[in-house]
Parts: structure tokens; sequence; C-alpha cells
């Protein structure tokens, strides 16, 4: 396997994602949509397996074996989540859905308790719909105002224009860490520190960041952060919400159901302790087992070869790519991480993604749930290839050659 | 190149999708809708002119792929000309040969029979339908509804 980092084990690395020896229509996968979800390796998928096979039962219920085994395995994955993003305690680390779901429970828990009429939130115009949607409702119910921090034409966030939005009215700043659309990387620590200097506090979106370097969410002093597992090679329908606990404490429940609760009366019910308080209802036990193992997977590798890997691979491509004259890459901003996006002139997304499709090639085409950076950049769609710890420099240069097919075709 | 993908991009497709027929706005339309595919974020705007029961002139305006625009191209000139009737009953059999369990058997002269590559891509048919479906809604007058394939 050719690429600049000799030593990184890529051919070991491939094997364990079964899904990888794979063909599409006679073809070899060349899987470049890692951004909107990525492969499993084989201790995830077997840890799934284990977990139903040999430990599973409801959680922190029963007084039976398989109960106490399977409320531990849950929870030493709960400390496996904390100690991969450096949280002070477990009671900061609160399992949801995905990304989507932390965002709506700070939104609605966090949003309707503290926003009222006036108060400013600070969004990007980098961001996913999910980091814009929860926000507006909770502003059409508490009459808050939604800021847009601007991006320059290369899909840098503008922090000069971002400080200028910041004021004594400003409650919340919530951004993406990684643009999923561009992969443009947000200053968070700096966006972090100017906000918490005007009182306000920082959500950061972090699903496209995770996957791709060391977070530490105490250096950040970031108060809440929200990615999910189904991006970071680990099960779907499983993500975290970080936050403070100070913060967590102070807010009311998101859902109630069981787990939630300490003692449930007609007159009066009493919450359980963080970080059962935010985990209304039983969870998903085998992915939260198996989001440890995708932790425990990515750390053996550890992020220093993976980041350098796939800088590797998005240097290359964006090489390669700039070189077709008939190619405009959306998004050129100075730090990105792992996502290319792009457009073939005079021909549309979808079928340039129709057309690598046929050749295996799996990419994102459309607005990638981010129409205002698509509005930004006055396009309505854009090709995504985005890169994951499997991808080879060998499969950039399959994708330009599908590309140089979309040419022929079009041409 | 497979023959699949010979198929859906055929000439005659890359042809109206270059040069689409009946493209631009209409002055005095009778109906007109607006048509969105929130997946991708394609839109098109179908305008129509009826006289009495004939459909007089009908044109597009979109911002989409090669299938939807060659779709809205081939589709303006298909119902121009046709009464009211006629043309419900083409979009009938369009959305029936594209979605329908069989093949459909079409003659080189009709010229849909380009658009039936599309049935061997399930996830490209809502773009070759969204245009009927909003001329459609044009001819109901529903321009104060948005057409969406979801």
């Amino acid at each position: 396997m050719s690429g600049a980092n000799g030593t990184y084990p890529i051919d070991r690395i491939r094997r364990d994602f079964p899904i990888l020896s794979v063909q599409v229509r006679g073809k070899p996968l060349v899987y470049l949509d890692n951004g909107a979800s990525a492969q499993k390796p084989t201790a995830v998928i077997e840890r799934i397996a284990k977990t139903y096979e040999t430990e599973y039962a409801n959680v922190h219920r029963g007084v039976h074996y398989m109960s106490q085994l399977a409320t531990d395995a849950m929870e030493a994955a709960r400390r496996r989540v904390r100690d991969f993003i450096n949280a002070a305690s477990e009671r900061e680390t609160i399992f949801v859905r995905g990304a989507t779901e932390g965002i709506n429970l700070v939104a609605a828990s966090w949003g309707r308790a503290n926003l009222s009429a006036g108060d400013e939130i600070i969004l990007s115009v980098l961001e996913h719909h999910s980091n814009i949607v929860p926000w507006q409702i909770v502003a059409e119910q508490t009459g808050a105002v939604i800021r847009v921090v601007p991006v320059d034409d290369a899909g840098e966030f503008l922090f000069d224009e971002y400080e200028k939005l910041l004021s004594d009215r400003t409650k919340m700043v919530a951004v993406t860490h990684v643009s999923n659309a561009l992969g443009t990387v947000v200053p968070v620590q700096d966006v972090i520190r100017a906000a918490h200097a005007r009182g306000a506090l920082v959500l950061l979106d972090g699903c496209q960041a995770v996957p791709h370097m060391k977070i530490d969410v105490q250096a950040l002093d970031v108060d809440f952060y929200v990615f999910s597992g189904h991006k970071l090679y680990g099960p779907s329908g499983i993500g975290v919400l970080y936050g403070k606990e100070s913060l967590l404490q102070a807010m009311p429940p998101y859902q109630g159901g069981g787990e939630m609760i300490d003692r449930v009366t007609f007159e009066k019910t009493t919450y359980a302790e963080l970080p059962f308080k935010f985990e209304a209802g039983t969870p998903h036990i085998a992915g939260i087992i198996a989001l440890g193992s995708a932790i425990d997977y990515i750390d053996a590798i550890g992020f220093d070869a993976i980041a350098a890997h796939e800088h590797d691979l998005l240097d290359y491509a964006t090489q390669q790519l700039t070189a077709l004259n008939t190619v405009d890459i959306v998004g050129t901003a100075k730090n990105k991480a792992a996502i290319l996006s792009f457009n073939i002139r005079e021909v549309h997304p979808h079928d340039v993604g129709t057309i690598l499709d046929h050749d295996g090639i799996a990419v994102r085409t459309g607005h990638h749930c981010a129409q205002p950076i698509m509005d930004r950049f006055d396009i309505a769609a854009t090709v995504r290839a985005s890169f994951g710890l499997y991808n080879t420099r060998g499969e950039v240069d399959a994708l330009v050659r599908g590309i140089h097919r979309v040419q022929e075709m079009f041409g | 190149m497979s023959a699949d993908l010979r198929d859906l991009y055929q000439e005659i497709i890359l042809d109206h999708s270059r040069n689409p027929r009946n493209s631009g706005e209409m002055e005095g339309a009778t109906g007109e809708a607006q048509g969105n595919n929130p997946l991708c974020g394609d839109r098109v705007t179908v305008f129509v002119k009826t006289e009495g029961d004939i459909i007089s002139d009908a044109r597009f305006v979109a911002r989409g792929c090669a299938i939807s625009v060659a779709s809205a191209s081939m589709m303006t000139d298909i119902v121009k000309g046709k009464t009211l009737d006629e043309a419900k009953a083409a979009f009938d059999s369009f959305h029936g040969y594209l979605t329908g369990p069989d093949a459909p058997q079409l003659g080189e002269e009709d010229e849909l029979a380009a658009l039936m590559g599309v049935r061997e891509f399930p996830t490209r048919i809502k773009c070759a339908t969204l245009p009927w479906h909003t001329f459609s809604a044009a001819l109901d007058g529903r321009a104060d509804k948005e057409i969406t394939t979801e």
C-alpha cells in the first residue's frame, strides 16, 4: 500500500473490517462515505454478538446474575468513554441515541430553563441541520434570537465576525468542531475562551471531529460536547452527551420514564442521580458496550497514527483533484479533517454519485444536511469524499478514475 | 461502462439535460407549482397555460440532476397540446412505467422510453418523477402547496 506513512499497518487494519472485502457489482468496495457513517471492525461486531450470547439482560434493574453482568459491561463502557474524552466523571457522560438527540436534550432541557426573550444563541453557517433546528425550536418557545457566524470563501470560520456577535445577550454558542460538509476545523479553543469571557456557554457538535483527533473536554473547557458512535466505528443508535456536572445537575430531565427516577408517587417524583437522570428507558445496552470496543480499537492504533494517515489521504486527494481542471473543491480552509467536498463542472452531484457507485465507489452527494452552507456557496449540493482510518491512496486513485469516467460520459 | 449506466445516461437524456426544452419562466401562466426533493435539495418550478381543456404551453425552471432536468424537458414537450385528461393519463402511465413491477414495453417512438433506464436505479426514480408530480400540482392549481417527494 502506498502512502507517506509507511509504518501504518493499513493491510491489517483493512482486514479488521469485514465489509471492505465485499464486492460491489464485481468491483471492490471503495468506501469514502465515512462522514455519513463509518464501517465496523470485527472487534465491535463480535462484541455485540458476545453481549447477546453471554451477558445480556436489562441493566440497573435486576438482582440476577445476567443483569449484573450487563450492567457491569455497560458501566465499564461508560468509564471507557469518560477516559476517551477525558471527562472528569462518569456522571458527565450521558448515553443518548446520537449527537442529534444530545443537542435536542441540551436545547430542550437547558434551553427552556435558561433562555428568555431577547437572549441570543450563536450558531455558525457551517452547522448540520441537527445543530440548527433544535435551537430554532427552543428559540421559538422562549423568544431567544439566533445569530449566525459567517465563513469566508474558503469556508473558514470568521472569528472576528464571531467576536462581533458576542455580547452580554449571548447565552449559548453552539457550533460544530469540524464541518461535515466542508471539513473545516473550527478554532474551538478560541471560540470557547471568547464565549466564556462573555458568560456564555458552548456546545460543540463533535461528530466529525471525534473519529479523527484526540478530544479532551477538560482541556477545551467546553460546557457540552456531543458525538455519535456510528461515525466512530461503533454501532448506530448510540451517542454521547458530555456536559459539565454543575450544568447537568441544574438542568431538568429531558424525558421521563424508567431508570431516570429516584422515587415515583402520583404526588411527586424525584429524579435519579447523574448520569441516569437523562437516560430514561432501557438504553441501547449492546450498543453502549460495543462503543467501548470501538474506542479500544481506535486507541490501539492511536490518534497520532490515524491523523497522520488521514492527513496524507486528504492532501493526496486534494492534489489529485486540484489537478483535474473540471473539478472545483468546495471548502479550502487551511485546517481540514478528512473531508473533501467538490463539484464537477456542468455535472450534478447525483449524476456523479450514480456513476461512481457503478465502480463500487461510495460517496455522499447532496446538501449533507447543511443547506445554509450550500446556500453560502450558491450551490445545491456537492460530492463529498470522507476518509476513515482504513482508506488508502489506491482508493483515492479509484475515485480519480471514476471522475474521469464521469467526464467521458458527460464530456 | 455497464449497460445499465449507458441506459440511464443515453444520448437523448444527456441532450435534454444539456439543452432543456421549454426552460425558463412563463408569462401569464394559468397554473404554477414548486417541487422540492428535500433529500437532495433539488427544486423544480413548473408553469402551465391552459386554454379551455387544452394545455397550450408548459415550461419549467429546475435546479437538479441530469435525470430530473431531462425528465422535465421531455415532459413539457409531451404535455403541450394535450387535453387535461390526456395529460393526467400521461402522468399516470409514466408513474406506472417507473414504479410498476414489470418493465413496460415502449416503442422506440415513445420519447419516455429513454427514461426507462431509471427503473434500474431505485434511488433516482424520484429525480424522474418530481417534475411530473409538480406538473400535476400546477394543473390542479395547488400553487400554494409545495410538492415534495417525501
